[in-house]
């Protein structure tokens, strides 16, 4: 239990914010926790990068002049993965608050049950 | 040598001229992106050809920046046809379901749609060619916004919901897939296949870190197969089909869940390797699910009334079908795979438009009983549906015969437990096909009392001419079956 924690604090941290968002993005009937699940899943998944990017002792992948051996610079991929990634999540969470916008004009709810419910009776 | 730039014209140029067509007006814009999809249909039959006569794989080093930081694409016989038939299946889409485009989306919103596709265009001849994991990721999300928008282009607030259900099944599917993906870059330390191979083989043949890679593996199958919609992950997939314009509905269909298939199999073939993903696991979770998918996936279309619904049911079980053909952990059923892929690529995105035909002569109306008749009214649309429905049934001559050989052919190579199951689900889903197809075959050339049998007028042309080229497409993949195979076969094998 203490290696969990201690050493492995942000595998555990990851783990546990994968799995509430997740799940908050699976079962959440409001539209907008559904999306914070979603933001959070993600996040947990950047965090992990990152957490595996860093060494300690090591120097920011940024040359100003000084050491020239690459051994004490940290990889500058995992980094370079996550921005992307962050993007990338950005621009789904804008189409989707989007959408939640347009659809709480038209049905007045954010309870995707109930805006299912109102679906079904207008298509019949 | 200058022709092997063409793989970054297939994605560069219609990214770069989505943001440019979202700024003319609709008629222009059409003219843009049809104009723009041809180019690179036409690029990629060069492609082909000139990859056909080299008779190697080569790879483009993006800004010749190599592994590790550099994007790479990699190409073989195999990425080339698929890209051809990627960009050829769109062009005809457009053309068969263009008029009803016209109808149902918006003035204000028609730009839109056009950006939509070239964006989609670019995403999906991103994910069939790159060679390196996290590119295909990113691209994955650019075609689930664009297939997103694909759905809610159209008037009305159910294309709406429709979707919202499809980006929220499909982040979870995202989710999954970026996490194996960390996991496999933290394992293994590469994005780009090849060097991928060479440490998972090492992990294989180490077994320290056996438990790792399956779980790796195990999550990205589950993130692909649920953006794909395998059952059971495929809840959103008859509102989204069935809700869209038809055009939309036969991009959806055919192209989108179609790359991310492919996407799997280059991952597993490629990126992990056969003999890890047989070992892993996964290759029987995703067995299972694809069994179940074929059953239930048709006994579902069984049960629709609604013609537009029971099509799209029908997908469930042919994605069933491509995901057990690349599950049974045989190059030969990769390539069966890939086969099924375009054969079903090619007869889905036909039906699409000749059902919609089909319900636009009978009033609008989608429930069998009012289609009687409908296919003396609209004599080209009900001959694509007899043939469209006939390949997926598997009628010889057909593609969806083919296929079926193949698979077949590749489950009884590959013996045991998995050759039984996979013959198995086979038979029965044949049957099940045959129930459901043959009885809307019969309804719609049954005379109803409701309209007259003769044609009616007012056909587009250029819905004549998508049907027509993907009919002599299916002709083709029934009867030239061979030389397709021929060519994916040849990719598979020179795949490292």
């Amino acid at each position: 239990m203490k290696t969990l924690l201690v050493d492995h604090m942000h595998e555990t941290a990851v783990v546990a914010l994968f799995c509430i968002g997740f799940t908050t993005l699976l079962l959440n009937k409001n539209l907008i926790k559904k999306i914070i699940g979603f933001s959070m899943m993600d996040n947990a998944i950047y965090l992990f990068l990152a957490s595996y990017g860093y060494i300690r002792g090591r120097l920011a992948p940024i040359y100003q002049g000084g050491e020239t051996d690459p051994a004490l610079y940290v990889n500058p991929l995992p980094a370079g993965l996550v921005l992307t990634g962050i993007v990338v999540s950005v621009s789904v969470s804008a189409i989707m608050l989007a959408l939640t916008v347009r659809l709480y004009r038209h049905y007045h709810t954010l309870n995707i049950d109930e805006i299912a419910e109102i679906v079904r009776e207008e298509g019949r | 040598m200058l022709w092997q730039n063409i793989p970054i014209l297939l994605i560069v140029l219609p990214l770069g001229l989505s943001s440019l067509i979202a700024l003319l007006r609709p008629r222009a814009a059409k003219l843009a992106v049809l104009g723009v999809i041809s180019l690179c249909t036409a690029a990629a039959l060069y492609l082909l050809i000139r990859v056909n006569a080299l008779g190697e794989a080569f790879t483009v080093k993006m800004g010749e920046v190599g592994a590790p930081f550099g994007n790479e694409l990699y190409v073989s016989h195999t990425e080339a046809l698929l890209c051809l038939a990627f960009d050829a299946i769109m062009l005809l889409s457009l053309l068969a379901g263009m008029r009803r485009a016209d109808e149902e989306i918006p003035e204000d919103r028609k730009s839109l749609f056009f950006t939509v596709c070239s964006l989609l265009l670019a995403a999906l001849n991103a994910i069939t060619l790159t060679n390196d994991i996290f590119s295909g990721y990113v691209f994955l999300e650019i075609a689930t916004i664009a297939a997103a928008a694909l759905i809610f282009v159209r008037r009305g607030e159910g294309a709406l919901f429709a979707s919202m259900r499809y980006m929220l099944m499909n982040l979870l599917g995202s989710g999954l897939f970026l996490l194996g993906l960390s996991m496999m870059y933290s394992l293994t330390g590469e994005l780009l296949f090849p060097q991928m191979l060479r440490r998972s083989k090492a992990i294989l043949a180490d077994g320290r870190y056996m438990g790792a890679l399956s779980a790796c593996l195990i999550l990205l199958s589950l993130g692909l197969a649920v953006k794909s919609a395998l059952y059971p992950f495929h809840t959103w997939l008859p509102n989204a089909y069935s809700l869209s314009t038809p055009a939309a509905s036969s991009l959806l269909s055919s192209l989108v869940s179609k790359a991310y298939i492919f996407l799997f199999i280059k991952i597993m073939l490629r990126g992990a390797g056969l003999e890890a993903f047989s070992e892993s696991g996964a290759a029987n979770v995703i067995l299972v699910y694809a069994v179940l998918a074929i059953v239930i996936g048709s006994v579902d279309a069984i049960q629709q009334h609604n013609i537009r619904r029971m099509v799209s049911y029908s997908s469930v079980a042919q994605i069933g079908y491509i995901f057990m053909a690349a599950a049974l952990g045989t190059k030969e059923g990769c390539a069966a795979a890939v086969f099924q892929i375009l054969a079903h690529s090619f007869a889905k995105a036909m039906l699409f438009p000749a059902v919609d035909r089909l319900v636009e002569v009978s009033g609008g109306e989608e429930n069998f009983r009012d289609l009687r008749g409908s296919g003396y009214r609209a004599p080209l649309a009900g001959a694509a549906f007899a043939i469209g429905a006939f390949s997926i049934t598997g009628i010889p001559l057909l593609g969806g015969f083919s296929a079926k050989v193949f698979i077949s052919e590749a489950a009884w190579a590959a013996g045991g437990l998995r050759m039984y199951l996979a013959l198995a689900a086979l038979a029965v889903s044949t049957v099940l096909n045959v129930i459901y197809f043959l009885r809307t075959m019969i309804t719609v050339y049954r005379r109803g009392e409701r309209f007259e049998l003769k044609p009616a007028g007012n056909r587009p042309f250029s819905f004549t001419l998508g049907v027509g080229f993907f009919a002599l497409v299916n002709l083709y993949l029934g009867m030239g079956a061979g030389n397709v195979m021929d060519i994916i076969l040849r990719g598979i094998n020179i795949w490292n």
